[in-house]
């Protein structure tokens, strides 16, 4: 029979083999021979996301809305599936920065700040509280109602009599003892529990037992089979709705806000956290999760539409909230054993939560609430007091205490008139406020501390006034019917008239707006800082390295260890620090410095048992000088890259100023040449100009002296001062020429003309000159007409120029000059004479202006120097070329060559 | 984990959120039965199974 002693008795059995598992593993773990190492144990051990909800709660849910329960268990699945992907990550972070909690994860990512700690550690307190409470209730009710075998009478939590004799208090007590003896019994820096993790994965493994036990009995005894249930159900016309998506609050939407809040709930749950990542053994366990937890949800969810409906067909005469069919089906049916398994799963599922997420929450106020309140007291610093190991564990026993007490109270005065679910949806709301910040801030270097607070916080607020508020009943039905005041617009259920949304996916939508809106808001606005921005970097970096070694200053070894010890316990401290020198292969005698690699361990080591923040400050307050902040880390390489710039830019400066001294003196030099030349230049030509002036008036003076002259004699005479006044005139003409052709403003006459024609003209012209010396001339010139664009007048100067010059050159009597005139690609005109040729070094040298070859027949430089830089002009205007050879046997040979019509006009018109 | 085998995941949870979600949750939003079982019942457990033994499947495959 099912009396009270016997369910009491079960009861404790039951926590007495938990006792055992936790107690063996932990002994395997000292002896270095863990069992739960292994990938099952850690599916099992994050299957704890199965609470008394699950076992007792879903079957409720689908009474009232079908599949609805289904999306929480979906969420996880999806997750799963990306395990290696998204997980593995933060895994390596947690191993390598030593985190301990989630609340150390979101501070240390966002620059090791306290204040950030501090707030999500008391957001998690407050939203996990209702959550805890449900695990309560529901062993509460599931004793009241199994003790009243084997009748099925209705529940009244509020008569369940006064403390003493509240059941659930005593088990309350109980779980503290649990938790306390299997969370807390020393610091650890790793913060693992294998005790822990070991009962965790049994309890896991008993509620599956139970409910698969449940479920079949209910399936295939009481009914004959699914078909059997699924076809009564769509009998009745009541429970047909059931069958698809017509009871689900919410609809579709609802739906994708469960699956989402269910997925950032299973990560970020600080119970989740703990199991996932910080009682992770192996990363690879994670593979087999993948899909084997999956399978356990599966598994487990397999039979609760069935249970729910088997429930409504079959209970309806007894006033029981579908919430606790489970237990009373096999009442009904008069199964004493089976009802007692069932309790003992719900058993399992209830503490299971209640031990892993109070052990998650004590770590969590321990290091990022009060630890860093007491470190900010300088007396509790500089407290010589050995050991404080023993102050931090007794921060955490409270904190376990504490936080079952609070739950406890929740469910007694508050949480018992709302069905297990809906409560346990506030929590997850309450989880989801995590998300943003900690899934941001793994991918985006720019979120930064400002703006995960103002999201974090504004996020809760949103919670707290759309969830816990109206839930608790605080301020009465008025608040919710219209709003704070009669504000319609601020009405909890329904933000700024947003009406149509169930209060949970309501709840969601406005806080996850708000979260990520002020997160991404605050992060534009207040950019992180260098220090945010190197730990952001190692959140989101390939591979998390060690960290930049930045401590400046120095501290004895001794006075490091003892600071180490005090936390963590000598034992733990000395064998940490020979592992060190161990690995290192060094020797660490106590009064030596510690170098900036053992203070950056040491900081390490404390950060796994008080949190990355206040280890931080810890060594910092003991290291000698001071750990560098990162700000003056960067000013500092700030200053030197701005000299390093400076001095760049002065040799830079040292370099263009030489460049231009060497131009300077280069245009120097040119100058001077010019000058020079320009000297010489109005010498010759002033010489060149009086030589013939001096002729002309001599000659002149004579003819006026001696007016008897004989007539050849006067005649002679006239000729030498004609021909000199030409002489002079060319000489003005040409001097004149250049003047202009240099520049620019001679006026070309361009015209369309036979190349031959200029060439004759100038034949024509030198005729006399060529007759006078004996020169014989030999034409080789084209019978065709030779096109061409040019200036007539221009060109026969040109070719009048040359054909003296050869003239001039020649041997008397022997003189030869030929003129060929080519024409294919290009128009090539020579004119060769037998000359003595032009010396090597002067065949570019004579188109220089005043540039004049000493004739040594006739022995004073003929012309002027500017025959030919005249002609290379002209030729060159013309676009062409015009150079001097020597011939191969004697003499030189004068080349012009021009671009034939064709070529120019394409010129031309390529040009345009 | 090799690179497709990754991808394959990702694909696999792409696939999984589009299959229980709006719109192709609707198609099987009627209360009809199917094998005694009711088509959403069914669909939901038989895409979830599935994606599991995908899964299982293409861990096993990668290790």
């Amino acid at each position: 029979m099912l009396d009270d002693k016997i369910i009491i008795l079960s009861a404790l059995a039951y926590i007495g083999i938990l006792f055992a598992v936790a107690y063996y593993a932990d002994l395997c773990a000292r002896q270095n021979r863990s069992i739960i190492n292994r990938p099952v144990v850690y599916t099992l051990s994050i299957a704890v996301y199965c609470t008394a909800w699950t076992f007792y709660g879903s079957v409720g849910r689908a009474a009232s809305t079908g599949i609805g329960f289904l999306p929480i268990y979906l969420g996880p699945t999806l997750v799963a599936l990306v395990f290696w992907l998204l997980f593995r990550r933060i895994l390596q972070i947690v191993k390598t920065q030593r985190i301990t909690t989630i609340a150390d994860f979101i501070s240390s990512r966002y620059g090791k700040s306290q204040a950030l700690g501090g707030l999500v550690t008391i957001i998690a307190m407050i939203g996990i509280m209702p959550y805890i409470s449900i695990q309560l209730e529901a062993i509460a009710i599931s004793f009241a109602i199994l003790r009243q075998y084997p009748d099925i009478e209705a529940v009244d939590i509020a008569t369940t009599g006064t403390l003493w004799l509240d059941t659930s208090f005593y088990i309350a007590l109980l779980l503290i003892i649990f938790a306390i003896l299997f969370g807390t019994r020393h610091i650890d820096t790793t913060e693992r529990h294998e005790g822990l993790v070991a009962a965790i994965a049994f309890e896991s493994l008993i509620k599956l037992l139970a409910f698969l036990a449940i479920g079949i009995y209910v399936s295939y005894v009481l009914f004959n089979g699914f078909g059997d249930i699924f076809a009564q159900a769509a009998a009745d016309p009541e429970l047909i709705k059931l069958l698809d998506f017509s009871a689900i609050p919410g609809g579709f939407g609802g739906w994708l806000s469960l699956t989402l809040i269910s997925m950032a709930a299973f990560l970020f749950l600080p119970r989740q956290f703990q199991m996932l990542a910080v009682e992770n053994t192996d990363e690879r366990h994670l593979r087999t999760a993948s899909w084997l937890f999956p399978l356990y949800l599966l598994v487990i969810n397999l039979f609760v539409l069935p249970i729910a409906l088997g429930g409504l067909l079959l209970l309806q005469d007894y006033p029981v909230n579908a919430d606790t069919f489970v237990l009373a089906l096999p009442i009904l049916g008069q199964q004493q054993e089976l009802a007692l398994l069932v309790f003992i799963g719900g058993l399992s599922a209830a503490t299971s939560m209640v031990i892993a997420e109070t052990v998650a929450l004590s770590t969590m106020i321990c290091n990022d609430l009060v630890m860093p309140i007491l470190l900010r007291s300088r007396r509790f610093r500089l407290n010589h007091q050995t050991d404080l190991s023993g102050v931090l564990l007794a921060i955490r026993r409270i904190s376990i205490a504490l936080m079952v007490i609070l739950g406890y109270l929740f469910f007694r005065y508050v949480g018992h008139i709302f069905p297990l679910v809906t409560i346990g949806l506030l929590s997850f709301a309450a989880a989801a406020q995590f998300a943003p910040a900690i899934l941001l801030g793994m991918y985006w270097q720019g979120a930064s501390r400002i703006g995960a607070m103002l999201g974090i916080s504004g996020g809760f607020l949103v919670w707290f006034y759309t969830l816990l508020l109206p839930f608790s009943g605080w301020l009465g039905a008025e608040f919710i019917e219209h709003g704070p005041a009669g504000l319609t617009l601020l009405k909890p259920y329904a933000l700024f008239g947003l009406t149509g949304l169930d209060p949970i996916t309501h709840a969601v939508f406005w806080s996850m707006l708000v979260n990520i809106g002020l997160l991404v808001l605050g992060s534009l606005i207040a950019e992180p800082s260098i220090f945010e921005r190197v730990q952001a970097q190692r959140f989101i970096g390939n591979t998390p390295e060690d960290e930049l070694l930045v401590w400046e200053g120095s501290v004895q070894l001794s006075d490091l260890r003892t600071l180490v010890a005090r936390y963590i316990g000598q034992e733990r401290t000395d064998k940490a620090f020979s592992n060190y020198a161990r690995r290192h292969q060094i020797t660490l005698t106590d009064t030596q410095q510690a170098d900036p690699a053992l203070i950056h361990h040491a900081e390490q080591l404390l950060a796994g048992a008080i949190g990355a923040a206040s280890a931080q400050v810890l060594v910092s307050s003991i290291a000698k000088g001071r750990r560098l902040e990162m700000d003056e880390v960067m000013t500092i390489l700030d200053e030197s890259s701005q000299i390093m710039r400076y001095s760049q830019q002065l040799e830079q400066q040292a370099r263009e100023l030489s460049a231009a001294y060497e131009e300077i003196r280069k245009t120097n030099a040119r100058l001077r040449e010019l000058d020079q030349l320009k000297d010489e230049f109005v010498s010759t030509v002033s010489h060149e100009l009086r030589t013939p002036l001096t002729s002309i008036r001599a000659f002149s003076e004579i003819l006026l002296a001696n007016a008897d002259l004989e007539v050849k004699q006067r005649n002679e005479f006239l000729q030498i001062i004609v021909s000199e006044s030409e002489r002079l005139t060319r000489l003005v003409n040409q001097v004149l020429d250049m003047a202009k052709l240099e520049s620019g403003r001679i006026e070309w006459d361009m015209q369309k003309l036979d190349l031959r024609q200029p060439l004759q003209d100038a034949i024509n012209a030198t005729w006399q000159l060529l007759e006078d010396r004996h020169i014989q001339l030999e034409q080789k010139i084209d019978e065709e007409p030779i096109d061409f664009y040019g200036d007539h007048d221009r060109l026969t100067q040109v070719f009048i120029n040359l054909l003296s010059n050869a003239a001039k050159f020649c041997p008397e009597q022997e003189g030869e000059i030929a003129i060929t005139v080519q024409c294919q690609d290009s128009i090539r005109i020579t004119i060769r004479d037998n000359g003595p040729g032009i010396p090597e070094q002067h065949l570019q040298t004579i188109f220089e202006r005043f540039h004049q070859v000493s004739n040594q027949q006739a022995g004073k430089p003929v012309g002027t120097g500017l025959g030919l830089a005249i002609c290379k002009s002209i030729i060159e205007h013309h676009q062409g070329r015009i150079y001097a050879v020597n011939n191969a046997d004697q003499g030189a040979c004068f080349v012009v060559e021009l671009p034939t019509h064709d070529s120019v006009l394409a010129q031309t018109e390529s040009n345009v | 984990m090799p690179k497709q085998y990754r991808d394959s995941l990702l694909a696999l949870f792409v696939a999984g959120f589009l299959f229980f979600n709006y719109p192709l949750l609707a198609l099987f939003n009627h209360t009809l039965l199917w094998c005694g079982i009711p088509i959403l019942y069914g669909y939901l457990f038989t895409v979830w199974l599935g994606l599991i033994g995908m899964a299982a499947w293409l861990i096993n495959r990668s290790k």
